[in-house]
């Protein structure tokens, strides 16, 4: 019974913190689903989107949820960027170049992270309240980011489905050969994947600054979640991503109802690797 | 394909998650005898020999790794930092003089270690065999410590750690391994002390990180508690990367716990006193460990208000000749304002216990060599199994048991706690023990 009120009263923080890891996920397989690159540059960039909001907030006073609207485009720019100097030249090379090209990215950036912010931990004093709702209470700011990212969700979705660029993008992760052949511009589709993939890496780590401190490392841990929801969920399939984000959020206020909370991890990636083993497509069943 | 390559790549990367995680946890085997033929004497290079001739000068190589990247990087800068200003000061004073004339000045040789055990021990492996370290000063973080200590014993190297506070590395049987710091065992036990005072029927709460170091605090923390006649009514171990402790706060809830203690390291600690505000769960004391004394937790606004933290060494409470006069234990090097001072000048920055470490870690070689009137390893080591002094960080004197050799026992620990002063602005007050206090602690801690 114990259990159940603990249950209870964890279940909401989890479901909450599930939007914003599918959030971070689904940059992570949008790349996948269009590129074949596994982007370890992922967790830095999740990290400077949490630097993002504290300069933002910190610096020049802006609301955080306000911030988005700055970290967001900086964060496709970037993607670009990336997409353009380090992995353009190396798409059509074996996975492992591309899986270099996205590890130097990931180290530059941790590399001068911590030049410019060092590995000590930043916090974003920002409180939007709480509601007490029986015998848990939920923070404001989860609230408003679990929002965020089912708009942000809601936008990808219609952006890939009912947009001309979108489909081009869908176009080049079924096809690319067919969508050059249709006209489709095919690298400037995958830059913008990237850039895509990039925001989307970039915004759910300036939501998570808004209730947990940060540092330059912070994103690694979010990227290791990402894999894991990138197995559960789908592809290049945002709801999939945000679903296996759910999941994941709820595991982890589950497991602590009943079993001491450094049993997490544990139980977590040893699912993880249940699913690989009985349900290869995942759990939610992406479509090959 | 795409999916199944997927897979097996996140499947690569949990499992070497999980190997490193195995590889983080695991206690060092314990070092047999120290290689045969590695002598300290023989072992010595020919700078650091005994001294033939009156008024030589030789120069005596200090190795270290300090973590210039990853996890550890701004405590281990704030360590290499106080041990650079002992090294300079005393190089620009001439030296140290022995009674034979000859003149011992410090040279350091440092690499990065990237924050990682596997580097730790490949560079301590090459600053003994490759640059020939006389003397070594560890890394920072107990884990680190302990990957390093395991090859200075081997390679039969004197080793002072700071920043280190595990017991266990004192307990695997090493006779060349000092500690400067607390134990960990002891860490909380002062806190545990003013409790009594403040409300001796509390429940208390533990929870903290499951890695080396908060473990071993716990272990001495939990015994001691029950001792004092509190009851423990949850002890909780959350992993090292817990972001989210909204479970575990719900936990201490249900518990009906007044009294929180434990924590791990600064990320998690600060994570956790912001939470424990945010949800407003009316617990009446906080004390946690690592992240309190650091002067940014202020950055967490009222979150950070009567959170206490044990500390190695705070400026505000320094310790001074008078009371090692009280005591009747010898007095060495400066005090904790010329330390302070100097370390300002040097650095722009006021000294952390991080940096008072580092600089009494270089104080208590020159101790140990002064009091050998020799740079010999065997010499030194057997002065330092003998030092018993006070510093401005406070006593110091070693364990020569088999059991626990090189283990501090001469070093207590401070309680300080975040106050607002009357200008409305956190400051960090020492509130035990009640000799040295600053401020008296808040009690029970009010949240709007």
């Amino acid at each position: 019974m114990q259990q159940i009120s603990l249950l209870l009263a964890s279940l909401p923080d989890g479901i909450l913190l599930g939007f914003v890891y599918g959030v971070a996920a689904m940059g992570l397989t949008l790349i996948w689903g269009v590129m074949n690159v596994i982007n370890l540059s992922h967790g830095p960039i999740i990290s400077l989107g949490m630097f993002g909001t504290y300069m933002i907030f910190i610096k020049l006073g802006i609301n955080p949820y306000l911030g988005l609207f700055i970290v967001a485009p900086i964060g496709l720019l970037l993607g670009i960027l990336i997409y353009t100097v380090a992995v353009h030249r190396v798409i059509n090379a074996p996975h492992l170049s591309s899986l270099l090209a996205t590890f130097s990215v990931n180290m530059i950036i941790i590399g001068l992270g911590t030049a410019a912010f060092t590995t000590s931990p930043f916090n974003v004093d920002f409180n939007m309240g709480s509601v007490n709702l029986g015998s848990t209470t939920l923070l404001g700011t989860r609230l408003i980011a679990a929002l965020a990212a089912i708009i942000v969700t809601g936008g990808l979705y219609l952006f890939l489905y009912q947009t001309r660029p979108g489909k081009n993008i869908r176009a080049v992760a079924n096809n690319r050969a067919a969508a050059e052949l249709m006209g489709i511009p095919s690298s400037r589709i995958l830059a913008l994947s990237f850039g895509l993939g990039t925001m989307l890496a970039a915004v759910s780590g300036a939501l998570i600054a808004t209730f947990f401190p940060f540092s330059i490392l912070s994103g690694g841990a979010y990227e290791l979640k990402s894999f894991v929801i990138g197995v559960l969920g789908g592809l290049g399939n945002p709801i999939g991503a945000l679903v296996g984000g759910l999941a994941l959020g709820i595991l982890e206020a589950i497991i602590p109802a009943f079993l001491e909370t450094s049993w997490v991890p544990v139980i977590e990636f040893g699912l993880f690797i249940l699913v690989l083993l009985v349900r290869p497509n995942g759990l939610f069943g992406a479509k090959q | 394909m795409k999916r199944t390559l997927f897979n097996l790549f996140a499947l690569l990367i949990v499992l070497s998650l999980a190997l490193t995680a195995c590889g983080g946890n695991a206690t060092p085997a314990p070092t047999e005898a120290p290689v045969v033929d590695a002598p300290a004497a023989t072992d010595a290079p020919a700078a650091t020999e005994a001294p033939a001739a009156a008024a030589e000068e030789v120069t005596v190589t200090i190795g270290f790794t300090a973590s210039q990247t990853g996890a550890q990087e701004v405590s281990s800068k704030r360590q290499v930092n106080g041990f650079n200003l002992w090294m300079n000061q005393v190089n620009e004073a001439g030296g140290l003089t022995l009674s034979d004339g000859t003149v011992v000045k410090f040279a350091a040789q440092s690499y990065d270690d990237e924050s990682t055990k596997e580097r730790v021990q490949e560079l301590y492996t090459r600053l003994i065999t490759e640059d020939n370290a006389d003397f070594l000063i560890s890394p920072y973080s107990s884990g680190l410590t302990a990957a390093a200590a395991v090859i200075a014993e081997q390679n039969g190297k004197l080793m002072i750690t700071t920043g280190a506070a595990d017991d266990d590395t004192y307990k695997q049987g090493y006779t060349g391994v000092f500690q400067l710091y607390t134990p960990g065992s002891l860490y909380l036990t002062s806190t545990v002390d003013m409790l009594k005072t403040l409300d001796p029927a509390a429940k208390i709460a533990i929870v903290n990180e499951s890695d080396k170091f908060s473990t071993a605090v716990v272990g001495g923390l939990k015994p001691y508690a029950e001792a004092a006649g509190f009851e423990i009514v949850l002890e909780e171990a959350y992993a090292s990367d817990t972001a989210d402790f909204g479970p575990i706060i719900n936990k201490i809830v249900d518990s009906g716990a007044t009294v929180v203690l434990g924590g791990g390291h600064y990320p998690d600690g600060s994570t956790f006193a912001r939470q424990l505000y945010e949800r407003k769960v009316g617990i009446q004391f906080i004390g946690i460990l690592v992240a309190p004394p650091d002067s940014k937790f202020s950055e967490l606004g009222d979150a950070a208000l009567g959170v206490t933290g044990p500390s190695q060494w705070e400026g505000k409470a320094t310790h001074t000749e008078e009371e090692a006069n009280g005591l009747g234990i010898e007095w060495f090097g400066p005090s904790g304002a010329d330390f302070s001072a100097a370390f300002e000048a040097a650095y722009g920055d006021k000294p952390t216990y991080h940096a008072a470490g580092g600089y009494t870690a270089g104080l208590l070689l020159e101790k140990a060599i002064r009091d050998a009137d020799s740079i010999d390893s065997e010499a030194v080591k057997a002065a330092l199994d003998a030092t018993n002094i006070f510093t401005f960080y406070g006593g110091i004197k070693f364990d020569t048991s088999a059991e626990a050799h090189g283990l501090q026992i001469g070093h207590s620990m401070v309680v300080i706690q975040w106050q607002k002063n009357e200008a409305g602005e956190l400051v960090r007050e020492v509130v035990w023990p009640a000799d040295v206090a600053t401020k008296a602690p808040i009690f029970p801690i009010v949240v709007p």
